[in-house]
């Protein structure tokens, strides 16, 4: 704030100016949207662990957590869009703001694609136990390494750390194909696997989308801290 | 989602219901009614000729000054009607302070200009004055920069400073409301930025009335707006709602600039 006293204004010609007001509302939008991002990672997490241990408390706990997520994602879209309309930002100021809106969308679809687990988790928890989840631990844990830093990258404003989510997003994909392989296979082999081998494949896409959104997050995160757009294999400098 | 002060409950400072004011034969408000919440910055926007800049002068009896005016309808202040034959206008005044377009301080010191009221209100205890003149000036965010200069001349200070020691000539007489009519068209964008600064801070302790022809002041500094046409209040709402989502098309249409 420009103020009296102690903290007074400091605004005479040269200088830059102490915060505004505006910058505090953008971080306090700043601050809910880290609340989003850890309330959706919290989310996948506790989704993967429903199907881990076959959980159905868990899974069902995850259908809760997602109603405040929802709540959350109107809540700071509005934040947003006010504060365009309200301050006509420009600059960093704007691709933040644009980014959020983004991001916020983005982490809503991933808490939209952790209640599908947790949802195909309550089915396998009713199935009788038979081969071992193929690769899906080993890709959820890519994919959540994907998300936490995706979300990290736009927090610490770590471009590097972007760059290096987007190269991870190919493994991923490769390891749905291999699982959808496997399973398919299983259920040739064994036609009462079918609606296991299912909701396997349910889960690996789910987790594919969500692998796919934190690459969204980070060439956001890219877009927002140095006004790069580096999306569809195109990099460019915005403007 | 400006940042309106703490837990604060909302009531209604100032209360508008039906008011019509006519300068001799010309309507110049029509049947306007609004609530003003205190602790809150209202905007009040419209095209020239609208009526803003009368209606504000309606909250401190301003247009008694010119002849032929008429008004019918409530101007209420805590509940009080400020055309109520027993009202004092210099009480009234006292209350609800104003800040006009061209900074308008006195040709006097900085000193005199901010302890000007008090004296002809004949507070002459110089530690009282002394004390009432810094917290003023910290007020305004000016006593930083003027406490060695207080005796320097006003009308040589910058404009936007002068405009902030008209402010601070007003926080003296401890005024509830604060009117103000384009208080930033006479400064540059930086200016602007330091008076919009203060107007969030010091809605804190004061309700505030701002008349602005530019349209994404209000949008930044109010918490409500009121679009006014041609002496009708079009519409008046939280200051988010009229620039996100407006009621009426008029609004619309003047906010993305079709029309105004």
């Amino acid at each position: 704030m420009i103020g009296g006293g102690k903290n007074s204004p400091r605004t005479q010609k040269g200088r830059i100016m102490d915060k505004r007001h505006f910058d505090i509302e953008l971080d306090n939008l700043r601050e809910k949207l880290v609340l989003m991002a850890s309330k959706v990672e919290l989310l996948i997490n506790q989704s993967i662990e429903s199907i881990r241990r076959k959980d159905v408390s868990i899974a069902q706990a995850v259908l809760g957590m997602d109603k405040e997520i929802n709540l959350l994602e109107i809540e700071i879209e509005e934040a947003a869009i006010a504060l365009i309309a309200r301050h006509q930002p420009a600059a960093g100021d704007l691709r933040f703001l644009i980014g959020a809106i983004k991001i916020n969308n983005d982490l809503e679809r991933i808490g939209d694609h952790g209640v599908n687990i947790a949802q195909n988790a309550v089915v396998l928890a009713a199935l009788p136990d038979v081969k071992p989840l193929a690769d899906l631990p080993w890709m959820a844990g890519l994919a959540i390494g994907m998300l936490k830093d995706s979300l990290d990258s736009f927090i610490s404003a770590d471009p590097g750390k972007a760059r290096d989510v987007c190269t991870r997003d190919d493994q991923v994909d490769e390891l749905k194909d291999q699982i959808i392989r496997v399973v398919l296979t299983y259920m040739m082999e064994k036609p009462d696997f079918i609606s296991h081998g299912l909701t396997l494949i349910l889960v690996s896409r789910n987790l594919e989308r969500i692998a796919d959104l934190a690459t969204d997050i980070s060439e956001e995160a890219i877009y927002i801290h140095q006004g790069k757009v580096i999306k569809h294999g195109i990099e460019k400098q915005s403007g | 989602m400006t940042d309106t002060p703490g837990n604060l409950p909302r009531f209604n400072k100032l209360d508008v219901r039906n008011l019509d004011l006519f300068y001799t034969k010309f309507q110049a408000l029509k049947a306007v009614s609004i609530a003003v919440q205190q602790n809150m910055i209202t905007a009040l926007i419209g095209p020239s000729g609208c009526g803003k800049s009368t209606l504000l002068r309606c909250f401190n009896r301003m247009n008694d000054l010119i002849p032929g005016v008429r008004i019918s309808g409530k101007a209420l202040l805590d509940g009080e009607d400020i055309y109520d034959p027993s009202v004092d206008v210099t009480d009234l005044r006292k209350k609800v302070g104003m800040v006009f377009q061209r900074p308008n301080p006195f040709p006097l010191s900085v000193y005199s200009n901010v302890v000007y009221g008090l004296r002809v209100a004949g507070v002459h205890n110089t530690s009282r004055l002394d004390e009432i003149a810094e917290k003023s000036l910290r007020g305004a965010w000016l006593w930083d920069l003027l406490k060695d200069k207080l005796h320097q001349p006003a009308l040589e200070l910058p404009l936007d400073q002068q405009q902030r020691l008209c402010v601070a000539r007003l926080l003296a007489i401890q005024p509830d409301v604060i009117l103000m009519d384009e208080p930033c068209s006479a400064l540059d964008p930086i200016a602007t930025t330091k008076i919009e600064e203060l107007m969030m801070d010091l809605k804190k302790n004061y309700t505030i009335i701002i008349v602005t022809h530019n349209m994404q002041q209000a949008a930044r500094v109010s918490d409500f707006t009121g679009y006014m046409l041609l002496g009708e209040m079009v519409e008046f709402g939280e200051t988010n709602a009229v620039f996100t989502k407006p009621a009426q098309k008029l609004t619309e249409d003047y906010i993305t600039g079709k029309y105004g």
